[in-house]
């Protein structure tokens, strides 16, 4: 069962990804961006991870793509199509990508990975808060206080760099 | 750890993501698209983390963490992104990369 609706969600990932990168309508694109991201999320439901999933829900398909969605709005006419891309470049692109992957695959089948047999920690929510504000071995509040001080930089750069100059 | 599914599949699985996205960094032209296609390379970068912690070190949550944090700088980058791209269009009416050769200011 669990292996058929990992093999569901990968094809929905697979096919939405290229049809985001290939798709002539930049409306359309955003779209199936969102489908990419929403079955990424059912892939950390399917690994127990219900806070990380519900994170990749609001913030990527609930945050990012609105904000994308917004700014082609704000860009684009929306049933423009964008250019035609040269054929040397499709070429040169699926050259190098491909390439890619098969040097990245033929390394990944030839490493042995060992699956281990621990006891899988507690991903409760209750867990994660206290890891995040915990100063001790497994705690991540260093990085939990720089991240919001980088989220407040984000904030005011953004205010700042999209603000209108006064005439 | 998912029951009848191995980790190279998984990992096959993220590795076509990435390699989609950087295709569609290199072959697009518009400054939105190519923010989907970070978006599509980060995204598959976090299905690595996530599968590398649940497989290998199920006792930690490293992997988990630090995908989270992947998620909130990316947040912050796209809103930086896409402010910039707005800023951009008031300027030159274009958000073409081809068409932005100048610093301005």
């Amino acid at each position: 069962m669990e292996t058929i609706i990992f093999y569901i969600l990968s094809i929905v990932i697979l096919v939405f990804s290229a049809l985001t990168v290939t798709t002539k309508k930049i409306l359309r694109a955003a779209v199936y961006l969102l489908f990419v991201l929403g079955a990424t999320a059912g892939i950390y439901f399917m690994f127990n991870y219900n806070f990380l999933a519900a994170v990749q829900l609001t913030v990527y398909a609930g945050g990012i793509v609105v904000l994308i969605i917004f700014s082609i709005l704000l860009t684009h006419q929306i049933n423009a199509n964008l250019d035609k891309i040269n054929i040397k470049k499709i070429t040169l692109g699926i050259i190098s990508s491909g390439l890619g992957i098969f040097l990245v695959l033929t390394t990944l089948n030839n490493f042995q990975f060992v699956a281990s047999n621990n006891q899988a920690i507690d991903s409760s929510i209750h867990g994660i808060g206290r890891a995040l504000l915990s100063y001790s071995d497994n705690g991540y509040i260093l990085p939990f206080e720089v991240i919001s001080v980088l989220l407040l930089a984000a904030m005011i750069g953004a205010i700042v760099i999209a603000k209108k100059e006064k005439a | 750890m998912i029951e009848g599914v191995n980790i190279y599949y998984i990992l096959t699985m993220s590795t076509i993501m990435f390699f989609i996205g950087s295709y569609g960094f290199l072959t697009r032209k518009n400054l939105i698209t190519m923010l989907m296609s970070i978006e599509l390379i980060l995204n598959a970068v976090n299905i690595n983390f996530v599968a590398f912690n649940k497989y290998l070190y199920p006792e930690n949550m490293q992997g988990h963490f630090f995908s989270m944090f992947i998620i909130g700088i990316a947040a912050a980058e796209a809103a930086v992104a896409i402010a910039i791209i707005i800023n951009i269009y008031r300027n030159i009416q274009n958000i073409d990369v081809e068409n932005i050769d100048q610093m301005k200011y």
